[in-house]
């Protein structure tokens, strides 16, 4: 069992793309992959374990070392800052983080409310323009908190900005860039070496992931 | 505030219980004895500090820091490590004659409290600081000794991976000049983002040649071989030094027959910010976290008045502890005497002829027991010596 890679793998919107990406590398994995509710999946073929995790908890697992390696997004690796290596940026699920709210709502000069999945990005963002603003953290469907008059703004991930607008929200400011990383535990990195390092060198020769995001809205 | 529950223990505070216990002090006793036998004395300091004479000193990060005030309104810390406290006492009291000291100790250290699991406020550490001596030689004591207090302890399966703080600091000055770019991009290597190091080294305005040399940095990892690529990284000679004390170094572990078990890996760095030369970090197969790190540290002693070289290593324990694995046998065995009044005496010279031979026994007054099939079950071995003499029963 010792030399089976664990891989924490992202439930939901990254998930399809990470895993048309490791197929693309020549990993051999089970068709039925996709659509399993199993939480743990082995592909002894390749002596890969999968962990089907919430992709903020991604992170979690790998420092812990309890995964090996994990796929994680840029904006859950800014939110968390977990003591994990970032090893290749795996250009899958683009997106991004912005900031959003009502047209032409102002901000609250007194106590500006923002609400966010993010609450450590946010503040530190807000805190570099030179405002110090308040947070709400939420964890899902972050339009709503403009609309019903919870925060001035939102900071949250946009991928094609449809659920934005069908909400009659605007996009203030694009903050960064959001890809998805491999990342990997510092003890596995350097024990489980030569087969993080064969894994490495499959993805990275694919460059770009070419999957746009078209496919998953957000 | 929350009504607080009898059972609960402030944040990251934890419990040690015999068993654990008594697994923790063969493990440590084990260590001391091969640190002792390689000639190093262990030493204590006091649990507070100073926070502006250790404290600042020390490198964990100040918000890690778990400080207090004393009733002259000084800021306090609880010792988040053995080193700075040790270069104070060999600064002020026991460096003479420029003779190299070796010290040793297992202390308590403090970090502030985290709310997540793992991350302990109070853990133990053991280690060795060799002060004085400025030479290769020092450092490869130091890893080899931390090998085989490793092996003592029980542990097996585990590897080093040797940097060099200095080699990484020329290296970077050499391409990049000024301070402030190397610590830029100094940040990416701390926050192991080598994503952000690829793409800040591909925008910075340099030659292309030197953005290869600094992407071929992050590859300088392996055995010996790297030594070579290391030093064809290298422009002019400058850094050299570094590269030859990474030969020599493998050239003394290669002596001491540990090659096996140490790799290099010049992107190391820590976040020990004294260390200025040879660090290094273990690992164990089945936990998370390095076990162990260590380095050399020629800056720190100055900050207590010396101008002298150290190096040093200390082992987590509790780390130490999740990687070797649990055998039940070695628990100690431990049998009771349950005796009566009348021949309490009989009891206590039988107990006492045991205990000098070696042997854990536990002297019980039989009335003291409600449950007398629950404590036989708890020992190894029962004598009874209950009632008038000569009617003994032995069981079991």
């Amino acid at each position: 069992m010792n030399n089976f890679l664990t891989i924490a793998m992202p439930k939901g919107r990254i998930f399809e793309d990470a895993v048309q990406l490791l197929k693309k590398a020549g990993f051999q994995l089970p068709p039925e992959f996709d659509d399993s509710r199993k939480l743990i999946l082995e592909v002894p073929e390749e002596k890969f374990r999968f962990i089907l995790a919430k992709p903020m908890d991604v992170p979690t697992y790998v420092e812990h070392g309890v995964a090996d390696l994990g796929i994680a997004g840029k904006d859950v690796m800014l939110e968390e800052e977990r003591d994990v290596y970032e090893l290749l940026d795996l250009k899958i699920s683009a997106c991004y983080l912005a900031v959003a709210g009502l047209p032409d709502a102002k901000i609250n000069d007194v106590a500006p409310k923002v609400a966010t999945k993010y609450p450590h990005v946010a503040a530190a963002y807000f805190r570099e323009q030179g405002e110090q603003v308040e947070i709400i953290k939420l964890n899902g469907s972050i339009e709503l908190a403009p609309l019903i008059g919870l925060a001035d703004r939102i900071v949250d991930i946009v991928s094609t900005g449809r659920t934005l607008k069908e909400n009659g929200l605007v996009e203030y400011e694009r903050m960064v860039e959001i890809t998805s990383r491999l990342i990997v535990n510092p003890v596995s990195f350097r024990l489980k070496d030569e087969r993080i390092n064969e894994l490495v060198e499959r993805l990275s020769k694919l460059k770009t992931g070419g999957f746009g995001n078209e496919n998953f809205k957000s | 505030m929350t009504r607080l529950f009898m059972f609960e223990k402030p944040l990251g505070m934890r419990d040690t219980l015999p068993v654990l216990f008594e697994r923790k002090q063969k493990i440590r006793s084990s260590i001391e004895k091969e640190m002792k036998n390689w000639g190093y004395q262990f030493m204590e300091t006091p649990t507070l500090e100073y926070y502006d004479t250790v404290g600042a000193a020390s490198a964990t990060l100040d918000q890690q820091i778990f400080k207090l005030l004393d009733q002259q309104g000084q800021t306090l810390v609880m010792r988040p490590d053995m080193t700075a406290p040790i270069a104070r006492v060999a600064a002020s009291k026991l460096l003479k004659n420029d003779l190299p000291i070796r010290l040793a100790y297992s202390a308590n250290v403090f970090r502030a409290q985290q709310r997540e699991a793992g991350r302990p406020a109070e853990f133990e550490q053991i280690g060795v600081e060799c002060i004085g001596d400025s030479t290769v030689s020092a450092d490869g004591e130091g890893i080899a000794l931390m090998i085989h207090s490793l092996l003592a302890a029980g542990l097996e399966d585990f590897r080093l991976s040797i940097g060099h703080i200095g080699f990484v600091q020329t290296f970077f000055r050499q391409i990049l000049g000024t301070e402030e770019r190397v610590k830029a991009l100094t940040r990416y290597l701390y926050g192991k983002n080598y994503v952000g190091y690829r793409e800040h080294v591909n925008e910075l305005a340099l030659s292309s040649i030197d953005k290869q040399r600094l992407l071929e940095f992050l590859t300088l990892k392996g055995r010996s071989q790297i030594i070579e690529k290391a030093f064809d990284l290298l422009e002019n000679d400058i850094g050299k030094r570094a590269v030859t004390e990474l030969q020599q170094l493998w050239d003394i572990i290669f002596d001491f027959g540990l090659d096996g078990k140490v790799t290099f890996d010049l992107t190391l760095v820590s976040h020990m910010s004294y260390y200025t030369g040879i660090v290094f970090e273990v690992y164990a197969g089945n936990v998370g976290f390095p076990i162990g790190n260590g380095g050399r540290y020629d800056l720190l002693l100055q900050k207590f008045g010396k101008q002298t070289g150290a190096t040093g290593f200390a082992i987590r324990m509790d780390r130490l502890l999740e990687a070797l694995e649990v055998d039940e046998e070695e628990l100690e065995r431990t049998s009771c005497v349950l005796f009566s009044s009348e021949r309490r005496r009989e009891a206590f010279d039988y107990a006492q002829k045991q205990r000098k031979l070696g042997n854990k026994v536990v002297l019980q007054d039989i009335s003291g027991v409600k449950d007398i099939d629950a404590c036989t079950s708890r020992y190894v071995d029962i004598t009874f010596l209950v009632g008038k003499a000569g009617k003994e029963a032995a069981l079991k």
